[in-house]
């Protein structure tokens, strides 16, 4: 491991910054989180990704102090927080709605942790003028929240639960109520942030391309229980089970039975009369398994005539095309009624598209391009 | 500005005639020269001048607004206490039954509320007075300084609360700072009502006030039985300006609010 990656989670030497130990919460019958553990290090941007209702929002709120576990043990810098109020925390959360006070100017929202601090009149001035350089808000500071756009509140909160300087700070659902364009830019900006105050963050998302863009590691969650835990890319690439292939990007799955054929290639039967697939794979799977193979559009190549020399590649009919601008995606009908996404990158004109609806074409793809998931 | 079509107008003709007639006849009669109630006899400013020689209706106005600013003030902290609890409390034990049970004087006859006091009072041996009309006056202006106030929790956004404590207030900070300066419109509405409640009440007042402390409702309704003076209706009078005065200027400031706050949030739409 050279020194310049940021990679603690795989450093045995690491301690990590939060520690969740056996963590599950129960709202009456409803079991929010269940027996979770996690570890969270230090400088680390951490995405907790997951449709609604899947606990992150409460893992995020037992970090900040609102919601209590009701078994387990969550440790902040190897300290058990479960008795220190969130007044007490070095935990600072930005809110979904923001929470701006809106009987106070942006100036006085930046300050109000620090006063209640109790920092000295000087640096509240001083660190306040930094957070809102910082957040690029030196020109709204005497205005009141309800006279400044949305981005802007957006940056105050940011601002707000910096300002503190915490350990940690959660974001919950930070560019929701953002449109598309300024998210995208404001996902760069929380990045710049995070790396220029070294400061740990953790957000709650349900977009998995805000995931995917901001942060160091992803954790995919659903019915309170984590299910995979990886870089972007891994997550991506290799997903672990077929429900975090699905939830994060586009996927094709293709049901079969796995036959190894080596320490990591697999010949995986998936239709009669057709030639096994082959596939390499890090998942191991027995001889006989159930399996499906998790193949990302982008990674299947449409062609008119069959590629000679592809690993697999299989024949089929142009069902749909959905035309994106910058790439086409190729609904494709296998003879066994199956439908598989092509996308291609239209490098062309689309008046010099080579396939239409209907054409009979091949598609195909390489032993290494998909991953084998166990049922 | 469209003109009213005959219909609309012989209605709201009627309507504010049924409002307001009494009412301006009562101001009209005060600037009566007579002493005849009901003939005139030309204008006068007399029964002004003699009200504020009248030493028994100067101590009654005393008394009535000393008992009003005091039973609004102490309802009006009580009210919005326990309109935070019940909003805010969660589900503790009998939360139903508290919450029906605050507004229960709502719809109790004032007679009952009266004469229950009467009893408690007579009962711990409190001897009737100022402090009396007080202690009964708060008792049933709460309740409407608690719906008003408990209306304006429900839609608070519960995480500026949290915000507050995430930046490292106590409870107790997080409300005094944060939650009671965004209420504090709702709650100075609820002192308001309150106030009127108190201002006007007759019924219970009767009922808790001695002959140490009369206040102006029953010292009216009691010279009214020996027979209306001018001086009632310039007393009247006064009071229905007092009141004028308090709802329009309330009304203005309210617009005036409202439209700066427009125009600030239109500013920041365009920069």
């Amino acid at each position: 491991m050279t020194a310049s990656v940021f990679e603690p989670w795989n450093d045995p030497e690491a301690k990590p910054l939060i520690h969740f130990q056996n963590v599950t919460k129960r709202f009456g019958e409803f079991t929010a989180i269940d027996n979770l553990t996690i570890d969270i290090y230090e400088r680390e941007f951490y995405a907790l990704l997951g449709p609604s209702g899947c606990g992150k929002t409460t893992l995020m709120r037992m970090l900040a102090g609102f919601e209590t576990p009701t078994e387990g043990k969550i440790f902040l810098a190897g300290q058990d927080i479960a008795p220190v109020p969130p007044n007490k925390r070095a935990v600072n959360m930005m809110f979904q709605s923001y929470a701006l006070f809106p009987h106070l100017s942006i100036w006085e929202n930046i300050a109000f942790g620090l006063k209640r601090e109790g920092m000295a009149k000087a640096d509240i001035q001083q660190r306040v003028e930094e957070m809102l350089r910082l957040t690029r808000l030196e020109k709204f500071a005497r205005r009141k929240p309800h006279q400044i756009s949305g981005g802007q509140r957006q940056r105050v909160a940011l601002a707000r639960s910096l300002a503190k300087a915490p350990k940690l700070l959660l974001l919950d659902e930070p560019l929701g109520a953002l449109d598309k364009k300024l998210r995208q830019d404001t996902q760069f900006e929380l990045m710049d942030i995070q790396e220029k105050t070294g400061t740990t963050f953790v957000i709650v998302t349900h977009d998995q391309e805000e995931a995917m863009t901001v942060a160091s590691r992803v954790a995919v969650m659903d019915h309170g229980k984590i299910i995979q835990v990886a870089t972007p890319d891994r997550i991506y690439e290799t997903p672990n089970s077929v429900y975090v292939a699905d939830f994060i990007g586009d996927v094709n799955l293709i049901e079969g039975t796995a036959r190894p054929t080596g320490s990591d290639t697999y010949a995986m039967s998936w239709h009669e009369g057709l030639p096994p697939l082959k596939v390499q794979s890090p998942n191991s799977l027995s001889d006989g398994q159930k399996c499906h193979l998790a193949i990302r559009p982008e990674k299947v190549a449409i062609n008119a005539e069959k590629p000679a020399d592809a690993d697999n590649a299989v024949q089929g009919r142009i069902l749909d095309i959905a035309y994106l601008g910058n790439i086409s995606t190729y609904h494709v009908e296998l003879p066994t009624g199956a439908v598989i996404k092509a996308q291609t990158a239209n490098t062309r004109r689309i008046a010099r598209r080579a396939f239409t609806w209907e054409d009979t074409v091949w598609l195909s793809w390489t032993a290494t391009a998909g991953v084998l998931l166990a049922e | 500005m469209k003109r009213l079509s005959w219909f609309n107008a012989v209605s709201l003709t009627l309507g504010f005639a049924f409002l307001y007639i009494p009412m301006v006849i009562l101001v009209i009669f005060s600037f009566n020269e007579s002493k005849l109630v009901t003939v005139w006899a030309g204008f006068s400013t007399r029964w002004y001048a003699e009200l504020m020689q009248n030493e028994a209706f100067l101590n009654a106005a005393w008394v009535t607004i000393k008992v009003a600013v005091f039973s609004s003030t102490l309802a009006t902290v009580l009210g919005t206490l326990a309109a935070y609890v019940l909003v805010r409390g969660g589900r503790f034990m009998g939360r139903t039954l508290f919450s029906g049970m605050i507004y229960a004087p709502l719809v109790m006859p004032e007679v009952i509320t009266g004469l229950s006091l009467l009893l408690l009072f007579i009962g711990i041996g409190l001897d009737r007075g100022v402090l009396t009309i007080v202690l009964a006056h708060t008792t049933f202006s709460m309740c409407y300084v608690s719906v008003v106030v408990s209306s304006r929790l429900v839609s608070f956004d519960r995480s500026l609360e949290e915000a507050a404590l995430d930046l490292g207030c106590s409870a107790a900070e997080a409300f005094r700072l944060v939650t009671l300066p965004i209420i504090a419109p709702a709650v100075i509405s609820g002192w308001l009502l309150a106030f009127t409640l108190s201002l006007d009440d007759l019924v219970i007042a009767s009922f808790t006030s001695g002959p140490a402390a009369t206040t102006l409702p029953i010292k009216i309704f009691s010279a009214v039985r020996l027979g209306v003076s001018p001086e009632i209706n310039a007393l009247s009078t006064i009071m229905i300006a007092v009141v004028t005065v308090g709802v329009i200027t309330a009304s203005l400031v309210t617009k005036h609010q409202v439209a700066r706050q427009r125009r600030e949030e239109m500013e920041a739409v365009r920069s």
